[in-house]
């Protein structure tokens, strides 16, 4: 059905196209003409690709508007008042706002933080195994988490965040301390939350950092060892102030998706549980709710619409950091 | 006298040596037992959650999770297996993770190609297109709005496809990967007459294969994966994928009550601790069974998508 409708809208548009051609080549220079003639074949090929992100990218940016719409669905987008900057002033004036854009931003800084530190710290550590059978087993394992969906961590920490029969909370009663509230405390869900992303990604995170580890000159250290280095002085000296840059410049650009919570994770394992909205709710989370539940579709827009536009600012600023550290690492 | 000094020194350095060695030994203890560690605790889960799945109800309830099943029971497995849930979550997925992620690889492909080819005049127009979408984006809502009431895409298997089926990242690195063919192969092959179509798939293709398999397996296990569209897109129970087959589980959703109406049972007798465990380990199964065959390529993937991103 899909695959026909796609071969369908290939043709109209290349018709369109060749109209084009044909308004543009009579009245101005042809040189346009002459190179879609002259690639006529790769231009072909961009059609398809560049129909789905017209339709999926930037039609959907037509949609904006519904941010400054008292939005009906009945009436859809053409249909619905406009009522200005009313949706934002509401939004801005709720205190919802802060409290999404204060765990997006705080949850992410620890994810950043924490995820770095460790990955750097396991990748170090691999690159010291000379046990070549070993390194490629305890890899493999360690990345093994990265390829499972949040749907299936979220079972998984059930076995372990369970109320009376739950890993955790078994060993902690039988220890003599009290329970862990998982599904009521909104206070231990920063904590849970980072440990779980480094499980899920630190392993994933090492790949890169082993790479640059591997690349770097391996006479410096042959140096070193001949100057009577330890291990830990090669580590310390050597590795880190040549993997600080890797370091910087991946950290610059997690900064650039700051604002963007990661929907996957906190709703497949928080779900809909409004007592841990205090530390757990994300903008994302919550534009979501918002349009499940509240159905204000034209809320629910001016959220994503302020948050994708400071994620561009952001990016932007990024970019311009990272060419100010690295003039060859800026994106744009 | 310099004798002595000598053999003074080399005495001097042996002993360095020899407490180096000592060190060396301290810390390769220290690092191979922190790899370890971080290594069990990875995979305890799955352990956790394979044992719970094989463990009697009530001696999962009263024991708690375990490494080891506290009494063996395979029933969870029995009352899985007696309904056609799981099987047409298996058919759903499969299908929208091998056509969609072929749908994926022609387009991704075809536009990745001519963006690499150096001669094409509006090349930097057009990956700028493409990439200001990575940027800046109209968010949940709009593409919510598009796809079911303008496209009226709800309920239909396709929903779980199209509306992902292009991601601008694996474009652009499919399009590093192209980048980095010498571009004299196409050139010589179009003086010989060949046209760009033909170029692509008897020259560019064939030699291309270790980056289009990384790229197809990037997007097949985000297929796998999915569940958000079908969370948002799909409310019939047979058009489920898995992972939210398994979502649907873990909250209860009307779930365990259809189960326990077609297995006869009252939802309370059913063994509804060890039935989500049994779920989740048939879900990642076919995941773990293919994950040594395909893990080298999303290492390298990750390489390609390093070094030009």
């Amino acid at each position: 059905m899909a695959r026909k409708t796609s071969d369908n809208s290939k043709v109209p548009s290349n018709d369109k196209a060749s109209n084009k051609i044909k308004a543009k080549g009579k009245n101005k220079d042809n040189s346009f003409l002459k190179e879609l003639w002259k690639n006529k074949f790769l231009y072909a090929l961009l059609v398809p690709g560049i129909i789905w992100f017209v339709v999926f990218a930037y039609v959907p940016l037509v949609g904006l508007i519904m941010a400054f719409q008292d939005f009906n669905f009945v009436k859809g987008i053409f249909g619905s008042k406009l009522i200005g900057f009313k949706n934002f002033e509401f939004l801005f004036n709720s205190k919802n706002l802060w409290v999404i854009t204060w765990n997006t931003v705080y949850l992410n800084v620890l994810f950043i933080i924490t995820g770095t530190t460790v990955a750097v710290f396991l990748a170090l550590i691999f690159v010291e195994i000379n046990n070549k059978w070993f390194k490629r087993i305890t890899q493999s394992i360690s990345i093994l988490p990265h390829f499972m969906s949040w749907t299936v961590v979220a079972m998984f920490m059930t076995a372990f965040i369970s109320t009376d029969t739950g890993i955790i909370n078994k060993m902690l009663m039988s220890v003599g301390l009290n329970q862990i509230a998982f599904y009521s405390d909104p206070s231990v869900w920063p904590v849970s939350l980072v440990l779980l992303k480094i499980w899920q990604g630190a392993g994933f995170g090492t790949i890169i950092y082993i790479a640059t580890i591997i690349g770097f000159d391996k006479e410096m250290y042959e140096a070193a060892q001949i100057d009577g280095a330890s291990r830990l002085q090669q580590v310390s000296l050597l590795t880190l102030p040549m993997l600080r840059p890797t370091i910087i410049m991946l950290t610059i650009f997690s900064v650039g998706g700051i604002f963007k919570g990661d929907f996957g994770m906190i709703y497949a394992i928080i779900g809909d549980n409004p007592l841990l909205y205090p530390t757990t709710d994300v903008i994302d989370t919550f534009v979501y709710r918002s349009l499940r539940t509240l159905g204000d579709m034209g809320m629910s827009t001016a959220v994503g619409l302020y948050q994708s536009f400071i994620g561009f600012l952001m990016v932007l600023i990024v970019n311009k950091i990272a060419k100010a550290v690295e003039p060859d690492s800026a994106i744009f | 006298m310099e004798q002595i000094k000598t053999v003074k020194e080399t005495k001097k350095i042996k002993k360095i040596k020899k407490k180096l060695h000592k060190q060396d030994m301290i810390l390769d203890i220290i690092i191979y037992s922190v790899v370890i560690i971080f290594c069990y605790l990875c995979i305890v889960p799955f352990l956790v959650v394979l044992s719970a799945s094989f463990t009697d109800e009530l001696a999962l309830v009263q024991n708690g999770y375990r490494l080891w099943p506290s009494k063996f029971s395979t029933e969870a497995y029995k009352i899985v297996f007696s309904t056609d849930k799981m099987f047409n979550a298996y058919k759903v997925t499969i299908f929208t993770t091998v056509v969609g992620t072929f749908i994926s690889m022609v387009f991704t492909v075809a536009m990745a190609y001519p963006l690499s080819v150096k001669s094409l005049k509006y090349r930097g127009q057009i990956s700028l297109f493409v990439y200001f979408t990575m940027l800046f984006g109209g968010g949940l809502v709009p593409s919510y709005l598009l796809v079911s009431k303008y496209l009226n895409m709800k309920n239909n298997i396709w929903v779980l496809i199209i509306p992902t089926m292009l991601s601008a990242w694996n474009m652009f690195m499919l399009r590093n990967f192209f980048n980095s063919i010498p571009p004299d192969l196409a050139e010589s092959a179009k003086i010989d007459g060949a046209n760009d179509v033909t170029i692509l798939l008897k020259i560019i293709l064939p030699i291309s294969v270790p980056g289009i398999a990384t790229i197809g397996l990037f997007y097949g296990l985000g297929y796998w994966n999915a569940w958000f569209n079908a969370m948002l897109y799909i409310s019939k129970s047979e058009l489920y994928p898995l992972q939210y087959l398994i979502m649907n589980i873990l909250r209860n959703i009307q779930f365990m009550a259809e189960m326990a109406d077609k297995t006869g049972m009252s939802v309370g007798n059913l063994p509804s601790n060890s039935l989500k465990m049994a779920t989740t380990v048939l879900t990642i199964g076919p995941m773990i069974f293919v994950y040594p065959f395909i893990q080298k390529y999303f290492t390298s993937g990750m390489m390609v998508g390093a070094i030009k991103g």
